[in-house]
């Protein structure tokens, strides 16, 4: 996909957008709390990504986590921005900036755990299965559906633990939020 | 033992149900099951009606979506059911049509239980995945240990994490300004058809519905509405209508050397390059008219569960749009065949998109979702097309005796008499439409009729989704022409 964006695919374009609007949509609405907000955050990680497509290193993770990383950055500095225009109250930003990096964290984590137990997670969660039946669709004892349901929130539950930086699994090297404007070639 | 002291820890309630609070009043927490604030639940407030389970009904976001499909839906009779609020049904543990008692005091739930499976239990527990008698087990066990309790705490509480970020109130319409304004900051080096537009506009869009809808919804009956003459209806399920689009797009994959859907996923697709193309024989080669292709189709792949059907369609409309921006304009001229009739692959693409469309709507209808015309700049390419075929299409009927008006013999590249397509709304423009022969030159100077009607009606009346006779047009001049143009139009709709 980066390879497609950087060799300038109109189409590559379209599917990055199929793939992850939503995604970029969602978290951006999710901290910022306003509809017009989350477009614009859109617009501008969307317009960052196709004109930075070199800026992104597979090495600091998967690309979902990137865009969400950037998402996540672009949405924070919004709501500061409104802050500091005295649109909304300070204590507010920062439960919202908490609980959306809780929310990324429990993203990542969900995304980059293992098939087994998100497998189990997802039939029990999504599907709303017991866990009788999830073992049957798993094909595994009923022993074992209850070990990955147990594990995989065991996972989960880390991320709501306030994360030091060296433990964040977000360690994409983000760029500084984006000007609406950003100049062409910047990394 | 100096666990937490846990409210209402030891009875008193009733069924399991209806308990809630954090500890807000400055008593601990109590463990229970999941939060069933509208927050944290998994998305679901209207159970009564379809299986559990239904993100896009989530009132958390607002959504303005109407009710679900299936007014039959009964959850007595759907084993997979389980009420969102009250206890689990009691039957799962086989104990009998009582289920156990209801009084955890009295039964001693825990009897039978050890430490080591209660504790293997907390992670079914805080899903709410274990049956009754065991999630009173956990709760009984939780009121005399203290790690069990904590960590039963924590795994609820990360439930709550489970819930997606994706929104499910994506403007459709963003897409466009999304990509536009992208592509105003670097233009792309290889873009897609400016044809080929309106088809990766329309598959998204369906895409989006599909995605909001989820996985509750593909057994939905939908109905597939044509013309022949009269209106033709068959009713078949959302996922089918699916795989009917993956079937027909395909047939615009062919004359590209795209594989056949269906065929073997794992072998390489062939792919147009500089005007350079080369044919594929798949192995399973489907009927080339479009209800045996149809069907075949069906038939091959009526064992896939929705999801998947949804994503080899979707995965197909990429590969399109994708294979036709790296081949550019030379192949927009190439044939397509659809059995009966042949395209030029951009006029396909045009076709494809309007069907993607009508179909989006006829699925969105079902399921009583709002659903929009697409963007003015597709509508329009959408009527042009339609304005194109209907020449031919009336001298057919006309040589096959289903017109009333009469005819001239005119030669080709000469004036005939003509009728003027005027349409309103957004996308809407002006067509002359030669009557005489589809060679024949049409102009104001010739015209005899003049209709004016809505673009989205006029593209309703192409699909055959709405009846000639029933059309609101504006009607000047010819009687005869008009009604011959009209059925002519409803006619250009096939399955």
């Amino acid at each position: 996909m980066q390879q497609r964006l950087a060799r300038g695919e109109e189409a590559a374009l379209g599917e990055l957008y199929d793939r992850y609007a939503s995604l970029v949509h969602g978290l951006a609405h999710r901290v910022t709390a306003d509809h017009d907000a989350a477009d614009l955050i859109t617009r501008e990680v969307f317009g960052y990504i196709w004109e930075n497509p070199d800026a992104y290193d597979p090495k600091g993770g998967s690309l979902r986590s990137w865009i969400a990383a950037i998402t996540q950055r672009q949405a924070v500095h919004r709501l500061r921005q409104n802050e500091s225009r005295g649109r909304s109250n300070p204590d507010e930003v920062e439960t919202r900036v908490r609980e959306a990096n809780t929310a990324a964290r429990a993203d990542f984590i969900v995304t980059s755990m293992p098939e087994p137990l998100r497998a189990a997670l997802e039939l029990a969660y999504r599907e709303r299965l017991d866990y009788r039946a999830a073992a049957a669709g798993l094909g595994v004892s009923e022993a074992e559906a209850r070990r990955r349901l147990r594990l995989g929130l065991q996972l989960l539950s880390t991320a709501m633990e306030p994360a030091d930086e060296a433990a964040d699994p977000l360690r994409h090297r983000v760029p500084p939020p984006i000007g609406y404007r950003s100049r062409r070639g910047q990394r | 033992m100096s666990g937490p002291a846990f409210r209402d820890g030891d009875g008193g309630r009733e069924g399991g149900g209806g308990r809630g609070g954090s500890g807000d009043d400055g008593v601990p927490r109590v463990p229970y099951q999941r939060d069933r604030s509208a927050r944290n639940r998994p998305p679901d407030d209207d159970t009564r009606r379809r299986p559990p389970h239904h993100p896009a009904r989530d009132p958390a976001y607002g959504s303005p979506r109407g009710p679900a499909y299936d007014p039959a839906y009964d959850p007595a009779r759907d084993a997979t059911y389980r009420p969102p609020y009250g206890p689990r049904p009691v039957d799962e543990t086989g104990d009998g049509p009582q289920g156990p008692a209801v009084t955890p005091r009295q039964s001693r739930p825990d009897a039978g239980f050890d430490h080591h499976t209660l504790k293997s239990l907390l992670g079914a527990w805080a899903l709410t995945a274990c049956s009754r008698e065991e999630a009173l087990a956990v709760e009984e066990h939780l009121t005399g240990c203290a790690a069990c309790a904590e960590e039963a705490l924590r795994l609820r509480d990360a439930v709550s994490l489970l819930h997606r970020e994706e929104t499910l109130d994506l403007d459709p319409l963003l897409r466009a300004r999304v990509l536009e304004g992208c592509l105003g900051r670097r233009p792309a080096r290889i873009p897609v058809p400016e044809w080929a537009g309106p088809y990766d506009a329309e598959a998204a869009r369906l895409d989006a519905l599909l995605r909001d809808l989820g996985d509750s919804y593909w057994k939905a009956p939908v109905e597939l509405r044509w013309f022949e003459g009269a209106p033709v209806s068959r009713r078949v399920t959302v996922e089918q209508v699916i795989a009917h689009l993956t079937a027909l797009d395909s047939l615009v994959g062919r004359p590209l050397g795209l594989p056949e859907p269906g065929g073997d996923p794992a072998a390489p697709p062939e792919r147009a390059s500089r005007g350079r193309l080369r044919r594929v024989r798949p192995e399973h080669e489907l009927p080339l008219d479009p209800w045996e292709r149809t069907a075949a189709h069906w038939a091959a792949q009526n064992h896939l569960p929705g999801a998947t059907l949804r994503s080899l369609w979707r995965e197909q409309t990429h590969n399109l749009v994708r294979t036709v921006s790296f081949a550019g304009q030379g192949v927009a001229a190439l044939t397509v065949e659809y059995g009966v009739a042949a395209l030029p692959l951009r006029d396909a693409f045009v076709d494809r998109a309007f069907e993607c469309w009508m179909h989006a709507a006829d699925i969105a209808e079902a399921v009583d979702y709002p659903y929009e015309p697409p963007a003015p700049r597709s509508l329009n390419r959408m009527v042009d097309l339609a304005a194109r075929l209907l020449p031919d299409v009336l001298a057919e009927r006309r040589r096959a005796g289903l017109t009333t008006s009469p005819s001239r013999l005119v030669a080709a590249g000469r004036p005939g008499r003509s009728l003027l397509l005027e349409i309103d709304g957004p996308g809407g423009g002006e067509w002359y439409l030669p009557l005489d022969s589809p060679g024949a030159l049409a102009s104001p100077e010739e015209t005899v009729a003049h209709v004016a009607m809505d673009s989205v009606e006029f593209c309703r009346l192409a699909a055959g989704r709405i009846e000639p006779e029933q059309i609101a047009a504006g009607q000047l001049g010819d009687r005869a022409v008009i009604r011959d143009v009209l059925f002519a139009t409803a006619s250009l709709s096939r399955m």
